[in-house]
């Protein structure tokens, strides 16, 4: 196996794109190292992308924030702006693991990585975030969810990768939010998550509202029918139930180690119902 | 033949004893420089790795190793072919030996099928590649129920069943404990409690994964650097499964990891030492956390029916147990030990405990701190709530009622001498935690546990330098602050400060046999060589005194730490300090030394009470430990924080068993979660304050009143926390771990 | 094997060492530079018992590759103890009981330090999430956050003399 750790986006590209045998990408490694200690995979070469600047930083803009593929998430965390624009997507990102994990493992890596589970996945698909991929062909922006196709899976050819993930600038009266389920208090993989989004309109009526769900299909899924059936309320009792109720009807999971059909069905609906209590709330909704 | 030593407790007072001493080994230990199994490394060592089967069960068709042999770098190639059979005809050391390598067949997902010793890492795991491995996979069973069926696949053929010597079965044993009439006491019940309940495979989970570094030289001689409870255990059974003398394998006992019984038993060891001495350099060997998981010995799961029937006032009048117990793929004494744990709390006129030991084709179980005894107190103490609900108590008094005390004749046999359980159940009854409110979806429970404890084969040695400080070398492994304890008595003992005494852990070569750090022995067996190497030491040092003054011995009496001449003709002698003694033996006889070997024997019976409450979320199945309170009767308490430390550490084991921690083994019967991503033992913010009250009822059969305190409090958390989930959510549990999927399961089927 | 060749800075000291590009941190702290303080428990970051900084960030060494040090500075549990003296939370762990084993006491050292470099004073919740990356099987982790309860409160009254002093000095 080879190591590098190429400083500009462009020749990491490059380096992925010519190499003959197994090449993989090195962001925070919390999951690529995992992989080799197992022995699933075997590379024969390692990008590490962290010696490269534009994966470095957090980046307000005028159109919303631009965080760099090699920004861990303890220093997304830290960013005060953007935990004020984006509290769901920050706190999915700060569940990643331990505040060992958290000092390595990005966001980017954390959808590249192609997991359904994936925390911070759920979060930045409701946030309407956009990855920045470069590759041999030059740089192409695309919407997270198109960016994992199944598990372990990506949409991302030979040579190309994410250089960083853009969050829009938040609407007004907006509010965004996250849960997931785990066993335990910390350290485990969600066994079903939710990511709301929403905006308020006049009397604290839902305008606008994205709800995507993780843990429960192959991929984290959007789901329009849910975002629906609370559009147009004020997130009363009725409107939450069907809210639960669509989002259970989207779940499409399996039954393995860490839950099963019937409990994460379940409990998917209910997590949903909670954040978008919380999203409401953040958006100004009483 | 050592001289023999007054046992029994004399109820005296202490100044070194009970106060909360500074660890010797504490400054090693956050420093980063004391040395664990994996620490270690010898001029010239070897890399070794085992490879392992990947199926539930198959047959060994041929294994090729020469593409293996060719690779540079590999200096050994190991299969059980090179582990030729000595056991003769002594059948568990001959589990031991297939257990470390499969033979003809593999048994379980994990078991050892060859190894390798090479010079880095990387080149041993390509070795292992190259190994070809031919297999027939043979159909597996892996549920303690299925393996009972008489159409189940079988496990170990030489197995044959009670009554017919022509068929082979997967049960090993059966055990029963018990007296009275169970029949005529389930008569003569006004009420009636029948339940079945089953715990899911945990394991001990220790930090440390198994390690070691082994060398065998071409003379056969050995040395072996491992973690370990028993080094001297290790030795036997390794130089019994390769041939080596014991007095030629010198076993150094590494700073232990944790090993809560996992470490009691050898796994990666004799093929450690077997790899070096087919190429005589020095092989290091560490196993991964998935190796720990598949291939080293986790407890039992278990099925069982409980049966307790009771007068309307409360009197149990009989009271069943038929326990069945997953040994994985080699017998145990599991079965047994729950069979005689079961109905250990209680004076019961009728009862009859049955376990039974099942093979299935999962790693050999190995012992887990008071092994089996958590499972059925989990059956027990739940049917106990269950009793008292219906005979309208609370489940304190109705155990109160039916309490074991002095006198009572135990289930499983001996009559009791005086026993806190009694104490134990009162201290709970009063604890202000029994009258705290509680609120919404929140629930309590208590519940009660037992184990014997354990004494055995011990040694130690003392040695008194020329300036007074004092060399103490000990047999039993300090798994959690032994060292201080063994200081404290030594201290007390000869009347010196504790900060004069050094006390080490001697290899295989510098004592006599210890048996292995098991059963709560530690503090009491190790305490009690200790309190007589040092009365030993006393006698000598009293000798020099005498003879100093030209007194006889009979004249001189040993107090605080100094020699006081008594009678007549010793009226005005100034009294002689140890310091003084020991500066003067060059000239009085050479080194002052006190020894001790014994087979300690009364170990004190042990009972605990805890009390839990918990909150469950109704919608996702969570369950949040809210507070929790260990009362125990640890006898003498030595060092109060480690008997704490005991209590608290052993119910945050049971808590982890109670709700998350199980092995999940799929339909083609590999384990699932073979890592404590998915394993989950309990992480820092699962967990509260766990609150904890020491009760030192004197164990009488030793002289400071020691009974043993690391293993019973594991035993009530499984009960306790289940009724306490089960008065939050108001439905009966009776499967652990009581995982959220479980328990929201059992909300939707009560609604 | 590519060896690739590593200048980096370990508890203030310049090192250098060559590795396989796939091996650990953890393995170049043990293996290479005898520093064996930090614990393989899993090699999965699931247990903390590897725990190091690098540039003053909490990670597990074992999710890191040795080749990733280059010109950064590494932290281990063998440099908290300055001139001899133990820093407050290795006084704190002995003095509290906090360890039984001890195995996984090196990453909670590093762990904690970690904290309350942080966040001085945090509250016993602060602490067990803070810590909930490094797995104690012994204790129950009860005396654990007392010791580092009570190592945060040395460490405000440290800080509190220091500022005393330069106060008076000036």
């Amino acid at each position: 196996m080879r190591y590098e750790a190429p400083t500009t986006t462009k020749e990491a590209a490059k380096l992925l794109a010519k190499e003959k045998g197994a090449a993989h990408l090195l962001a925070g490694g919390t999951d690529l190292l995992v992989r080799m200690k197992g022995g699933f995979i075997e590379p024969d070469l390692v990008v590490d992308i962290k010696r490269i600047p534009a994966t470095q930083s957090i980046q307000k803009t005028a159109s919303g924030f631009t965080i760099g593929a090699g920004v861990s998430c303890a220093s997304v965390g830290r960013d005060k702006g953007l935990g004020k624009a984006w509290p769901g997507v920050v706190e999915a990102a700060m569940l990643i693991g331990s505040d060992q994990i958290q000092g390595r493992c990005t966001m980017a890596g954390n959808l590249c990585n192609a997991s359904p589970a994936a925390d911070s996945v759920p979060a930045m698909v409701a946030a309407r975030a956009k990855a920045v991929v470069v590759g041999p062909k030059g740089k192409r922006t695309v919407p997270v969810e198109k960016i994992v196709t199944g598990p372990g899976a990506t949409s991302l050819k030979k040579g190309e990768l994410v250089e960083a993930i853009k969050l829009p600038k938040p609407e007004a009266r907006s509010g965004d939010a996250y849960l997931r389920f785990i066993p335990r208090t910390e350290m485990d993989i969600a066994v079903c998550s939710a990511g709301v989004n929403l905006t308020l309109g006049a009397g604290g009526v839902v305008k606008k509202a994205r709800v995507a769900l993780g843990a429960v299909a192959p991929t984290v899924v959007l789901v329009p029918a849910a975002a629906r059936a609370i559009v147009g309320t004020k997130l009363d009792d009725a409107a939450l139930e069907k809210l639960a109720k669509t989002c259970e009807a989207a779940c499409n999971p399996i039954d393995d180690k860490r839950g099963t059909v019937e409990f994460r069905t379940q409990v998917a609906g209910v997590l949903a119902k909670r954040a978008a209590k919380i999203a409401y709330q953040r958006a100004g909704g009483k | 033949m050592a001289e023999a030593f007054d046992t029994s407790y004399t109820d005296q007072e202490f100044t070194v004893i009970g106060n909360r001493t500074l660890r010797p080994d504490g400054v090693d230990k956050v420093t980063g420089r004391a040395r664990y199994g994996a620490d270690a490394t010898a001029p010239g060592q070897l890399v070794g790795l085992i490879l392992r089967s990947p199926h539930a069960h198959a047959k060994i068709k041929k294994i090729d190793t020469s593409k293996a042999e060719k690779l540079p770098g590999v200096k050994a190639v190991l299969t059980s072919a090179d582990l030729p059979d000595l056991t003769n005809g002594n059948r568990g050391n001959y589990d031991i030996l297939e257990n470390c390598m499969a033979r003809d067949r593999a048994l379980y997902d994990g078991h050892a099928v060859a190894a390798v010793a090479a010079t880095d890492m990387e080149t041993a795991k390509q070795a292992l590649k190259l190994i070809k491995v031919s297999y027939k996979k043979l159909p597996h069973v892996t549920d303690v129920d299925a393996a009972m069926q008489d159409s189940a696949p079988i496990v170990q053929p030489h197995i044959k069943k009670a009554d017919d010597q022509t068929q082979s079965t997967n049960i090993a044993n059966v055990s029963t404990f018990g007296h009275g009439d169970v029949e005529a006491g389930f008569a003569a019940a006004d009420y009636i409690v029948e339940e079945s309940f089953k715990t899911e495979q945990t394991h001990q989970g220790y930090i440390e994964p198994h390690a070691c570094l082994a060398s065998v030289g071409p003379d056969g001689q050995g040395e072996l650097w491992v973690t370990t409870q028993g080094h001297f255990t290790f030795r036997s059974v390794c130089s019994d499964l390769l041939g080596m003398d014991i007095a030629k394998l010198k076993v150094t006992s590494s700073e232990i990891g944790g090993g809560f019984g996992g470490k009691t038993h050898v796994w990666i060891e004799p093929v450690a030492l077997a790899l070096s001495r087919k190429c005589n350099r020095p092989v290091k060997m560490t196993m991964t956390r998935d190796e720990v998981f598949r291939a080293t010995g986790p407890t039992a799961s278990t099925s069982m029916d409980i049966k307790v029937g009771a007068t309307k006032d409360g009197r149990i009048t009989a009271a069943t147990a038929h326990i069945r117990y997953q040994d994985g793929a080699f017998p145990g004494i599991w079965g047994m030990l729950g069979a005689m744990t079961a109905f250990a709390c209680y004076d019961l006129e009728n009862c009859q405990s049955v376990g039974y030991d099942v093979l299935v084709n999962r790693p050999k179980v190995a012992a887990y701190r008071a092994p089996s005894a958590p499972m059925a107190a989990f059956g027990v103490e739940s049917c106990m709530d269950l009793m008292a609900e219906k005979v309208g108590m609370s489940p304190v008094d109705f155990r109160l009622k039916n309490a074991a005390q002095e006198g009572t004749r135990a289930s499983y046999g001996p009559t009791y001498g005086p026993i806190g359980i009694g104490a134990t159940l009162r201290a709970v009854k009063n604890h202000p935690h029994m009258r705290a409110r509680l609120g919404k979806n929140q629930g309590r429970g208590m519940a009660c546990g037992f184990w014997f404890n354990f004494g055995g084969q011990t040694c130690v040695d003392m040695n008194i330098g020329t300036d007074g400080t004092v060399n103490l070398t000990v047999g039993t492994v300090d798994v959690g602050g032994a060292r201080a304890s063994m200081g404290m008595i030594a201290a007390e003992e000869l009347g010196i400060p504790y900060e004069d005494v050094k006390v080490t852990v001697g290899d295989t070569t510098s004592l006599g046999h210890n048996d292995t750090t098991e059963g709560s022995r530690g503090t009491f067996s190790s305490g009690m060589a200790t309190i007589f190497a040092a009365r030993n030491a006393v006698e000598e040092l009293k000798a020099r005194a005498a003879q100093t003054w030209d007194i006889d011995i009979g004249d001189v009496a040993w107090e605080d730490g100094q020699a006081i001449a008594k009678g007549v003709k010793g009226s005005n002698l100034p009294p002689l300090s140890l310091k003084e003694l020991a500066k003067a033996s060059p000239r009085t006889g050479g080194p002052i030394a006190g020894h001790n070997e014994v087979v300690a024997d009364g170990a004190g019976v042990s009972f605990a009470s805890h009390i839990c409450d918990v909150e469950v979320d109704p919608e996702t199945g969570a369950t949040k430990i809210l507070r929790y309170t260990v009362v125990q009767d640890a006898g003498k308490a030595i060092h109060p924080d480690y008997v704490e430390g005991q209590m608290q550490g052993a119910a945050a084991q049971g808590i982890g068993w109670a709700l998350n921690e199980e092995y999940i083994y799929g339909d083609d019967g590999t384990l699932q979660n073979a890592g404590f991503l998915d394993y989950r033992i309990p992480v820092c913010s699962d967990l509260p304050m766990i609150d904890t009250k020491i009760l030192e009822i004197p164990n009488p059969n030793h002289p400071y009143g020691i009974r043993g305190v690391g293993e019973t409090s594991i035993v009530p958390p499984l009960a306790a926390i289940a009724s306490a989930v089960s008065n939050a959510v108001g439905v009966r549990m009776t499967h652990t771990p009581m995982s959220p999927p479980r328990i929201l399961k059992a909300i939707n089927e009560a609604k | 094997m590519s060896g690739v060749h590593v200048s980096t800075t370990v508890n203030g000291d310049a090192v250098e060492f060559v590795c396989p590009a796939g091996e650990t941190l953890l393995d170049v702290l043990r293996d290479r530079l005898g520093l064996t303080g930090a614990k393989e428990g899993c090699g999965t970051g699931d247990c903390g018992a590897c725990s190091v900084t690098i540039d003053g960030q909490l990670v597990c060494s074992c999710l890191v590759l040795g080749a990733e040090a280059q010109g950064r500075e590494i932290g281990t549990v063998e440099g908290l103890a300055r001139d001899g003296e133990l820093h407050p939370l290795q006084e704190q762990f002995i003095s509290h009981a906090a360890l039984q084993c001890g195995i996984c006491t090196p990453g909670f050292l590093v762990a904690s330090k970690a904290l309350l470099d942080n966040n001085p004073n945090p509250s016993e919740e602060e602490i067990r999430y803070a810590l909930a990356g490094n797995l104690c099987r012994c204790t129950g982790y009860d005396k654990i956050v007392r010791a580092v309860g009570a190592a945060a409160k040395d460490l405000a009254r440290e800080a509190k003399k220091t500022k005393a002093k330069t106060k008076k000095r000036k």
